[in-house]
């Protein structure tokens, strides 16, 4: 059985390490993806993740370890790698001065498409991402949602294995959101790929068939969604109290329970929440604000084996430094 | 290593883009036309002709070179744009070697600027100057190799170049000092010892001589051509060959 699914994996990563200077961007990380499966890299800014998809995509080379892409060595056959995958970044990486058409055509033309391919496939792949209309226009009339859409068509043009997406949504508004991932369900079943993205939204990471949340570098849990949310027993209660030290203190006499503070509140865990609720009232010397009950998401998840929010305030802010650090580390290398 | 079509479509990029944005044709085209009218004009009245030639035909083969210069460096710049706005990327992650983008990047920039001193060149009945078809046909060939040894230089330093920051340094401390001290507005022989040093290791000192030896016939130093014609080839061919050839390892490497 082990045998075979290292057979079927069509990315194989195994012990890769990046240190840029000081810092240790990713750390020691070893993990495979199956042919045809969405594969998601969940992680707060600056945790390693676009480090990952840059080493994959050959555009780091690792410090240590290997990863190896459709059975070719990222680092030692580099175009065997390219001409394997299709790439859509954070950043928008179109020609805003040329037309969508001839995007796409510069894109076959470095790929090496077969002339007569190239036009029928540009069409077919305007279809898919509904930009037939706008085949002519120019990318700097174009808006984030049509840019994006735009870049999914290209990065599927010359028919890769697997399809790179770091951050795909990111800085669009929720309904282009929704029709990005339609997009992404849809070629999906058209075009048999495999899918790797990263994102740090929670939502996008549920339509993953298996997740690996990253944290400082290092890949803390892999899993299928509704696995990594059995790490958690059940619901989750949050109670706002008068004196919530208190309340922790008198749940955790009473019940046995673990708690842990999160915003304003006091967080139990529990199988039935909404049964347990009115024995927890019952229970408490202190007066009750508000009761809320959840059932838990991979934000859930993330916070439980971090003790943070994926989207802490002050983490962010750390992040943020981190990222900048790495991205002009990067430019400074180019 | 190299790809045809990749080298082709890179250019065939720039091509459109340089088309489409008329206001930087207008640029470098204006400059050499203010220059050589307005300058050139104001200083014939300062510089009495010598052996039959005016200062404004003298400066003419300095504008060929300073429009090359000028549009050979916007071009390998874009290199810089490229990154900043990640369209770069799309070349570095595609199945092509670092070699075919560094080419398709020099013999976009080259074209295009030799396509500009070439309509430079419909100036030269303002000038009072016959020109046979021999050689226009010199000037256009030696415009090619001087176009390509200056879309090199500008390459490697685009490639050094991490952000846009950089660029007005490259403009005040290499691109006016190579057009101030390559013989274009006065004599390399007229220039005091110090500065005459530094324009003898300009290269585009020689590339411009080259078009004074084409164009300014039978004229003598100072206001003709101060080196022999194969000393000039020479050095502008060597210069391009160094500096390709470090574009194109500069675009190599990465960590």
């Amino acid at each position: 059985m082990v045998a075979e699914a290292f057979f079927m994996s069509i990315i194989k990563v195994h012990n890769l390490t990046k240190h840029f200077k000081t810092l240790t961007a990713v750390d020691n990380i070893s993990f495979s993806v199956n042919e045809g499966e969405v594969f998601g890299f969940l992680g707060p800014n600056g945790a390693g993740k676009t480090t990952t998809i840059n080493i994959l995509c050959t555009l780091l080379s690792p410090t240590g370890g290997r990863a190896e892409i459709a059975g070719h060595d990222c680092t030692k056959d580099p175009d065997e790698v390219r001409a394997a995958i299709g790439l859509i970044f954070q950043d928008t990486t179109l020609d805003a001065g040329l037309t969508a058409y001839e995007n796409l055509k510069f894109h076959a033309y470095l790929y090496n498409l077969d002339r007569k391919l190239t036009e029928r496939r540009i069409d077919e792949m305007l279809a898919v991402v509904a930009l037939q209309s706008r085949k002519h226009d120019l990318i700097k009339n174009f808006s984030g949602g049509m840019k994006r859409r735009l870049e999914i068509a290209r990065g599927l043009l010359h028919y890769p294995r697997v399809l790179f997406l770091d951050e795909p949504t990111i800085g669009l508004d929720p309904q282009t959101r929704n029709t990005i991932w339609d997009f992404i369900d849809q070629l999906r079943k058209k075009e048999k790929i495999t899918v790797f993205m990263t994102t740090h939204y929670m939502e996008e990471a549920e339509n993953c068939d298996r997740i690996a949340i990253m944290d400082h570098g290092r890949i803390i849990a892999l899993d299928t969604p509704p696995r990594l949310k059995e790490m958690l027993h059940g619901d989750i209660i949050t109670l706002v109290t008068s004196d919530n030290q208190r309340a922790a203190r008198e749940i955790e006499r009473v019940f046995n329970k673990k708690t842990w503070a999160e915003n304003d509140g006091v967080c139990i865990e529990a199988e039935r929440g909404d049964e347990f609720i009115p024995k927890l009232l019952q229970a408490l010397s202190v007066e009750t604000r508000s009761v809320g009950l959840k059932k838990p998401t991979l934000n859930d998840v993330f916070l439980r084996l971090t003790g943070r929010t994926i989207r802490d305030e002050g983490l962010q802010n750390d992040r943020e430094i981190t990222r900048e650090f790495v991205r002009s580390h990067r430019r400074a290398q180019r | 290593m190299i790809q045809l079509r990749p080298i082709y479509v890179i250019c065939l990029r720039e091509f459109k883009k340089f088309f489409r944005e008329k206001s930087r044709l207008l640029g470098t085209l204006a400059r050499p036309v203010l220059w050589l009218f307005v300058v050139g004009n104001g200083m014939s009245s300062l510089i009495r002709p010598q052996a039959g030639f005016s200062y404004l035909q003298f400066i003419f083969p300095g504008m060929i070179g300073m429009t090359i210069l000028f549009s050979s460096i916007f071009s390998s710049i874009s290199i810089v744009w490229d990154r900043e706005f990640g369209f770069m990327k799309e070349m570095l992650v595609a199945p092509i070697s670092r070699l075919s983008i560094v080419i398709g990047k020099a013999v976009s920039g080259t074209l295009i600027s030799v396509a500009q001193a070439v309509i430079i060149l419909f100036l030269i009945p303002f000038l009072g100057i016959h020109v046979t078809i021999a050689q226009f046909a010199e000037v256009v060939a030696v415009s090619l190799l001087v176009s390509f040894c200056i879309t090199s230089l500008g390459i490697l330093i685009a490639a050094r170049l991490t952000s846009f920051d950089g660029f007005n340094i490259i403009m005040n401390f290499l691109v006016m000092p190579m057009l101030f001290l390559s013989g274009a507005m006065y004599p390399v022989s007229a220039m005091p010892p110090a500065l005459r040093h530094l324009s003898q290791v300009n290269p585009l000192t020689y590339g411009i001589d080259a078009f004074k030896h084409a164009l300014l016939l039978n004229a003598t130093p100072p206001l003709g051509p101060e080196f022999p014609i194969s000393l000039d080839l020479f050095i502008v061919a060597a210069v391009s060959v160094i500096m390709i050839t470090l574009a194109a390892l500069s675009f190599r490497s990465k960590e």
